[in-house]
């Protein structure tokens, strides 16, 4: 009788163990989930995530840098040379071959991270062999589509995700 | 078990008692009215309707002299709260010239206002504030409802008692008015809230008592926008607690009962 | 000329530095086991345990505390990596916290309410050292260890509450350090070495903070020596009777553990009860207004677990004395065991020790109740006589007991003390009667 009794005894504890052990470790895994996620960007960050920029004193050929995310966005009103010089260059000639219009919404107007995708730094617009930017850093040049065409940089300046809201303003992230 | 309640019970009813001697507000011999808010009890909540009537009363009769510079625009959109549309949030910041810079010339200069801003304030600072306000300071209004004993049932027991008749004993300085409620019972806003102050935007008759619900409201989702949240996280969290407690003291009972047996 | 020729007779004793070796353990844990013996020790210390089987729940506030350590610390490096500890920024960066940190609001009220809970718990403690007479031959030092984390514990409360910076923060921070002024001769410099400024501000915050830290972790360091302590002493128990063999104890796992778990989740099943449906009850609302060094509030109040020490501040009318009457009314608990010199533990077989210890509960409470009032009239008279009985219950009562009660019959060991229990013959915890 005692065997049996012990082992119905055992068996009942284990599954009360079990069920135990399974609730209290959801408990524990809740408990540490507000101490993980607090570390997360908080509101007032996510809030800046996007910014709208107004772009109706842009004039052609102008470009501005706005702050986005801590880090500078050049926006180019693009001349029809430039445009012309960005759309005729051969995807051979592109250490990263990319299309001119796959990296614009509108042709007029380049948007692009104003971040050298070297190491980092803030290249230069107006300067360097091909008439886009040249990062005084270590000597990438990028073209007038901020696509690298000489110097160590591995890839093109970054095209953020972007929107125009109107004519008169673009949506940046 | 029955002597465990018991001390339970005796111990919570001596401390609540011997903490009450600076918990309470003592200067008010007067008790407060007490309304029935949405959002008292366990499964107390704002009433959406009421935080917009709210806010209208706020903008339209406080915000002239009570800042609320801890709250942004963008609140009034998040869940919990208002919720005015993003649309509409938009457009409200959008009324407001909010300084910023400096520019790429060195100077400050105003914009619209964005979301993301902070609430803009009636006065540049305390300072400014009293000296529009004859000395007195109107308090910040961000977490006004927690920084009173009473809170909402306090706020708006000042807000409806202010009374003709003055007491005997009282006498009141120049530009100073009586309050039943207020703690000291003199107070330098003249009565804020008069029937029809405001028109409000969903037809609601504005009455003195409905205007102070609603702006009490508002001030306690300002105070405490994750209010809801809270109360919600709190029922599951105690249920949760109640059940693993019961398992694990069955637990307890199965592992102990090895022994007892033996005994 | 050799100097060092070696005598042939002469022997050099031999030398095993290495002590790798010993574990029950094979494989991959034996192999560390062997080298660094924390896994035997912990089966050791923290499994295989002998603790007495007669442990009530008051046994369990010792887990209890440490999970609200380990909780406030969680929470505490959270809130830390969001506060800012400028005078200027202070109380936004705690309201953007409350507002805008994922859960900061969570994080905030859990850590504000655990330390009102961990003084809770550790009231409850000492009492229960007090009733069970934990503090005697041979627990005196472990007890004393454990009135320097309650210094500790009171210097972090203090230090964490300044940081909000509300009006009750910086208030209650002038009033406090004030007290060291007190102090005879270097007084006023000493309390300017504190500041760092003329007055409490931005240089005192900024310390403040640094301090809550360094302490808050100090007292994780003073409890390692308390529970080490406990393991060489061994766990007293409500019959006051040591064990003596196999009969009175159970292994500490699964029989205690499991029973300290079903005390921690009712502790914490309040505790989130309180937090999340009256999170600001234990609180002052004063302290929701901004620190202005202009006004000063009504009423200063400290946190309800200062006030009865505050009540004992506030009774003696002067000033150096009124603060070594405070710290001394902690201090003497320390001289305790050596006050109370009854040979019998418990005070289940004390009959007049308990009354006195229950009138020392209420005493306390009633110091509570004044501490929070007024410090006048009837108030202040209540307060000087709570503050009389405090001491009187360290130098007369303890001593005046010792030497005449007669304690109740005694059973010889912890299993007859359960047998008893279960026949009826004694009551463990009484609140009226005997």
């Amino acid at each position: 009788m005692s065997d049996t009794n012990n082992k119905d005894k055992t068996t009942r504890r284990d599954f009360i163990s079990t069920v135990t052990a399974t609730v209290g470790v959801v408990g524990v895994g809740a408990a540490v989930m507000p101490i993980v996620s607090q570390m997360n960007p908080d509101a007032s960050v996510k809030a800046l995530a996007s910014i709208e920029v107004d772009i109706s004193k842009v004039k052609e050929g102008q470009e501005i840098t706005v702050l986005w995310r801590g880090k500078p966005v050049f926006i180019k009103r693009r001349s029809k040379e430039e445009i012309e010089k960005a759309q005729k260059v051969s995807l051979k000639d592109l250490k990263d071959p990319e299309e001119d219009k796959a990296r614009v919404k509108n042709p007029e107007w380049l948007v692009v991270l104003g971040v050298c995708t070297h190491l980092g730094c803030v290249p230069i617009g107006g300067k360097g062999d091909f008439d886009g930017w040249f990062c005084p850093c270590h000597g990438s040049h990028y073209d007038t589509s901020g696509r690298i065409r000489l110097g160590p940089a591995p890839t093109n300046l970054e095209v953020p995700k972007y929107e125009f809201v109107g004519t008169d303003k673009i949506k940046i992230g | 078990m029955k002597n465990f309640l018991k001390f339970i019970f005796i111990f919570s009813f001596i401390f609540i008692f011997s903490t009450t001697s600076s918990i309470q507000a003592k200067e008010s011999n007067v008790s407060l009215l007490k309304p029935n808010w949405t959002f008292n009890g366990f499964f107390g909540k704002f009433d959406r309707a009421q935080l917009q009537r709210g806010y209208q009363v706020y903008k339209e009769v406080c915000a002239s002299c009570h800042s609320m510079s801890l709250l942004s625009y963008r609140n009034l959109a998040e869940p919990g709260g208002p919720e005015f549309s993003e649309a509409e949030v938009k457009a409200l910041a959008a009324q407001y010239e909010i300084q910023d810079g400096p520019n790429a010339d060195g100077e400050m200069f105003t914009r619209k206002g964005l979301p993301s801003d902070r609430f803009k304030s009636p006065y540049p600072n305390e300072l400014a504030s009293r000296a529009a306000n004859g000395g007195a300071y109107p308090p910040d209004m961000s977490v006004l409802v927690k920084a009173r004993p009473g809170e909402a049932d306090y706020i708006y027991s000042v807000l409806m008692g202010y009374e003709e008749k003055v007491p005997a004993n009282i006498k009141l300085e120049d530009g100073v008015y009586y309050n039943k409620y207020m703690s000291g019972n003199k107070i330098r806003m003249a009565k804020p809230l008069n029937s029809g102050g405001v028109e409000y935007a969903d037809g609601t008759k504005a009455t003195e008592e409905q205007m102070a619900k609603d702006v009490v409201s508002f001030l306690t989702w300002a105070a405490e926008p994750h209010l809801e949240a809270r109360k919600k996280l709190g029922f599951k969290s105690v249920i949760y607690l109640l059940i693993l407690t019961i398992l694990v003291y069955l637990l307890k009972k199965k592992i102990w009962s090895r022994i007892e047996s033996k005994v | 000329m050799s100097e060092y020729t070696s005598k042939p007779e002469e022997k050099f004793e031999p030398v095993h530095t290495n002590k790798v070796g010993g574990s029950p353990y094979k494989g991959v844990v034996g192999w560390i086991d062997n080298r660094l013996p924390i896994i035997r020790m912990f089966r050791h210390e923290y499994l295989d345990f002998q603790v007495p089987k007669s442990l009530s729940y008051f046994w369990s506030f010792g887990g209890i505390l440490t999970i609200c350590l380990l909780l406030l610390i969680l929470t505490g490096i959270s809130l830390g990596m969001h506060y800012k500890p400028d005078a200027k920024y202070a109380f936004e960066s705690v309201e953007k916290i409350m507002r805008d940190v994922n859960f900061g609001w969570l994080i905030r009220y859990a850590h504000m309410n655990l330390a009102s809970f961990f003084f809770i718990a550790v009231y409850l403690h000492i009492f229960r050292g007090l009733y069970y007479g934990s503090y005697k031959e041979p627990r005196q030092l472990m007890w004393i260890i454990g009135i320097v984390i309650f210094f500790l514990m009171m210097a972090t409360a203090f230090l964490g509450y300044t940081l909000p910076w509300g009006q009750m923060s910086y208030w209650g921070a002038t009033v406090i350090t004030n007290l060291f002024s007190a102090i005879p001769l270097f007084g006023e410099s000493i309390v300017t070495w504190l500041w760092g400024d003329y007055s409490v501000g931005d240089a005192a915050l900024n310390r403040f903070y640094v301090l809550h830290w360094l302490i808050a972790f100090l007292i994780v360091g003073v409890v390692v020596f308390h529970v080490i302590a406990l393991h060489i002493v061994g766990s007293n128990n409500p019959s006051g009777i040591e064990p003596k063999d196999t009969r009175d104890t159970v292994t500490f796992a699964p029989y205690t553990t499991s029973k300290d778990l079903v005390g921690m989740l009712v502790f914490l099943l309040i505790f989130v009860a309180v937090m999340m449906y009256a999170p600001n009850y234990l609180g002052h609302p004063d302290n929701y207004i901004p620190a202005n060094p202009m006004v000063t509030p009504a009423h200063i109040v400290p946190e309800w677990y200062f006030l009865p020490f505050y009540a004992i501040l506030r009774s003696i009318p002067d000033k150096l004395m009124g603060v070594v009457a405070m710290v001394s009314s902690i201090a003497v608990l320390g001289l305790l065991p050596w006050l109370d010199f009854s040979k019998v533990r418990s005070s289940v077989f004390r009959p007049i020790w308990k009354q006195c210890v229950f009138l020392f509960v209420l005493n306390f409470f009633v110091l509570m109740y004044i501490g929070g009032a007024p410090a006048e009239g009837i108030y202040l008279l209540i307060g000087r006589i709570a503050t009389a009985f405090w001491f009187a219950f360290f130098f007369i009562l303890a001593p005046l007991v010792s030497l005449v009660e007669k304690p109740l019959p005694m059973p010889q060991s912890i299993h007859e003390f359960e047998d008893w229990k279960k026949q009826g013959k004694i009551k463990v915890f009484q609140f009226f009667g005997k």
